[in-house]
């Protein structure tokens, strides 16, 4: 046994820490959350007000957008078809809302973080091991704090999963903006390019496709945690895994699952066409 | 015309760059420096005046601080002592604002790697220094069409990097120089990439170039034979330190030591200089 006199809790300071915050600071969280939850709304509001078939088409204009292939149209097509004949159209959009608000955070705050690492040694040291540390942690432990801060429901369901979504963007942005040639910076610098001009001008454009990567990879890592947030009250295609798993429902859970698959299947192809097109428009140098 | 006065320049890299400055001045070489103070010497005390409209080359093998000099002219590398004088005024007093329109305005550059941005047309690429000042796209394409034709590119105007030939790139690298109407190009190994035919040709359109535009041409380069073929003066850097400077003729007959000497001796068969 470790001998007890060694133990040191953190327990207690924490407990209280985060009770004084929402005693004292709980105002400023209602009105995060409440402004959060009226965006939440709106776009559910949108996507599922929409006609099914004017969401379908947005869908295919967009898998034509990224990649120029009939083939991803028609199964994005099949796969969009499959999902509302399944009768997880209106939970397909729930979750996709609750997806579309917590990338666009993300990317919100990402790509700027990454900028930043990847202009700042010292703010880099620190972050990488946040972001470790953000992205091996059990979400459950941050939903605790969150539901306590926010309440139950759709907004600490999408502040969790922006927790564990946004480092791969924040990484790779970071990433993409380091290995940007660096003749090709000092290139523009010594034509008297200003900093935001290198930036905007030369870093992110060649920066995009990795930064398309990142942002793949934190719509996926959302995805996957759907289920985890219908447990604070999340609608959509989670509540319905975790309804099968409570009913032992093993056909309604398979069911959300596909739905949730699919879900991925489709954003994973048409961000991965955007991606590959950034890249091919520059290219293979 | 502009002249270029570089005085008393020295570059340290390194944390401990105090110490290392020091030893230089107490004549102490490269190697030594860097295993007692862990800094590498760039450059140990260069002065060079760089008379206008002409080519100047600097050459020297890798490591002999070539590049690092000539970046020291639109500062993309800060001295850690001496001057640079640009027209009689110094380049390290300029503040940010006055750097990046020194920088637009005044110096252009070459890279050896060409340095082009793959994103952009090879028309975009060449007006980047136009746009960059703030004039219009439209105003800018007659610039960069008049630049792409003199070096021989019309019709790749609207291409993208990756779909032209070494030679081609560097052309565009060198129209991207020209169409910034600077009084000074910096021209870093610029044609060592290309293949001998090609940099012939090249060598060629830039003694044109000299001979039309009276502009002042910094060139890098470890080859002596292109130094004699294109260098009104030649200055030979070794280990961060000038062995000597001279006219292809003073360098070719009365070479200042064996360094020297061992790279004109080498140099069998080659053609005239240029500049005799």
């Amino acid at each position: 046994m470790f001998p007890e006199a060694f133990h040191i809790s953190i327990r207690g300071p924490i407990n209280d820490f985060v009770q004084s915050l929402v005693v004292n600071y709980g105002f400023v969280f209602k009105a995060i959350s409440q402004t959060l939850l009226q965006a939440i709304l709106f776009v559910e509001w949108i996507l599922r007000g929409l006609p099914w078939w004017a969401v379908f088409l947005v869908f295919l204009a967009l898998a034509w957008a990224a990649s120029k292939k009939i083939s991803l149209v028609v199964t994005v097509a099949v796969m969009l078809f499959a999902v509302g004949a399944l009768g997880l159209w209106d939970l397909t959009m729930q979750t996709l809302a609750l997806m579309l608000i917590a990338s666009l955070i993300s990317v919100a705050i990402g790509v700027p973080m990454g900028i930043w690492l990847a202009k700042s040694e010292l703010m880099r040291r620190i972050t990488l091991p946040v972001l470790d540390v953000m992205q091996t942690m059990p979400s459950f432990v941050y939903l605790i704090p969150a539901i306590m801060l926010f309440g139950l429901g759709k907004v600490p369901a999408v502040l969790a999963t922006i927790i564990y979504a946004v480092p791969p963007l924040i990484r790779l942005t970071d990433l993409g903006i380091r290995q940007v040639d660096g003749e090709v910076v000092e290139a523009a610098t010594a034509f008297g390019g200003s900093p935001s001009q290198i930036l905007f001008g030369v870093e992110l454009p060649l920066a995009t496709p990795t930064i398309m990567a990142g942002l793949n990879q934190t719509i996926m890592m959302a995805l996957s945690m759907v289920v985890v947030a219908s447990m604070i009250g999340a609608r959509g295609l989670g509540e319905q895994v975790l309804n099968g798993i409570q009913t032992l429902d093993v056909g309604k859970g398979l069911e959300a699952g596909v739905g949730i698959v699919i879900l991925a299947i489709v954003l994973d192809r048409i961000t991965q066409g955007f991606g590959q097109m950034s890249r091919k428009e520059r290219g293979n140098d | 015309m502009t002249d270029i006065k570089i005085r008393n320049v020295s570059k340290i890299f390194g944390g401990n760059w105090k110490a290392a400055l020091a030893m230089t001045q107490q004549g102490a070489d490269k190697g030594e420096i860097l295993a007692k103070t862990g800094c590498s010497v760039g450059l140990d005390n260069v002065s060079l005046d760089i008379p206008g409209g002409r080519v100047f080359v600097i050459m020297g093998l890798s490591g002999s601080g070539k590049s690092t000099l000539v970046r020291h002219i639109n500062r993309l590398i800060e001295p850690t002592s001496g001057e640079i004088l640009v027209d009689g005024s110094n380049v390290l007093d300029l503040k940010p604002k006055e750097l990046r329109d020194f920088r637009n305005r005044r110096v252009s550059m070459v890279f050896q790697n060409f340095g082009l941005m793959p994103h952009r047309t090879v028309l975009q690429n060449v007006v980047y220094g136009q746009r960059v000042r703030g004039l219009a796209k439209d105003d800018a394409k007659p610039i960069g069409m008049k630049w792409i034709e003199t070096v021989g590119l019309a019709g790749y105007e609207n291409k993208f990097p990756h779909q032209l030939s070494g030679g081609m790139k560097q052309r565009v690298g060198l129209a991207r120089a020209l169409a910034a109407d600077t009084d000074v190009i910096l021209m870093d190994e610029a044609f060592s990439a290309l293949d001998p035919l090609i940099r012939a040709d090249m060598q060629d359109q830039l003694l044109q170039l000299e001979k039309n535009l009276h502009k002042t041409i910094v060139f890098i380069t470890h080859d002596l034979d292109e130094a004699l073929r294109i260098g009104a003066q030649i200055a030979i850097l070794k280990d961060g330190k000038l062995v000597q400077v001279g006219t292809p003729s003073e360098i070719l007959n009365s070479p200042a030591n064996d360094y020297v000497a061992r790279f004109v001796q080498r140099r069998a068969g080659a053609g005239e200089p240029h500049h005799a």
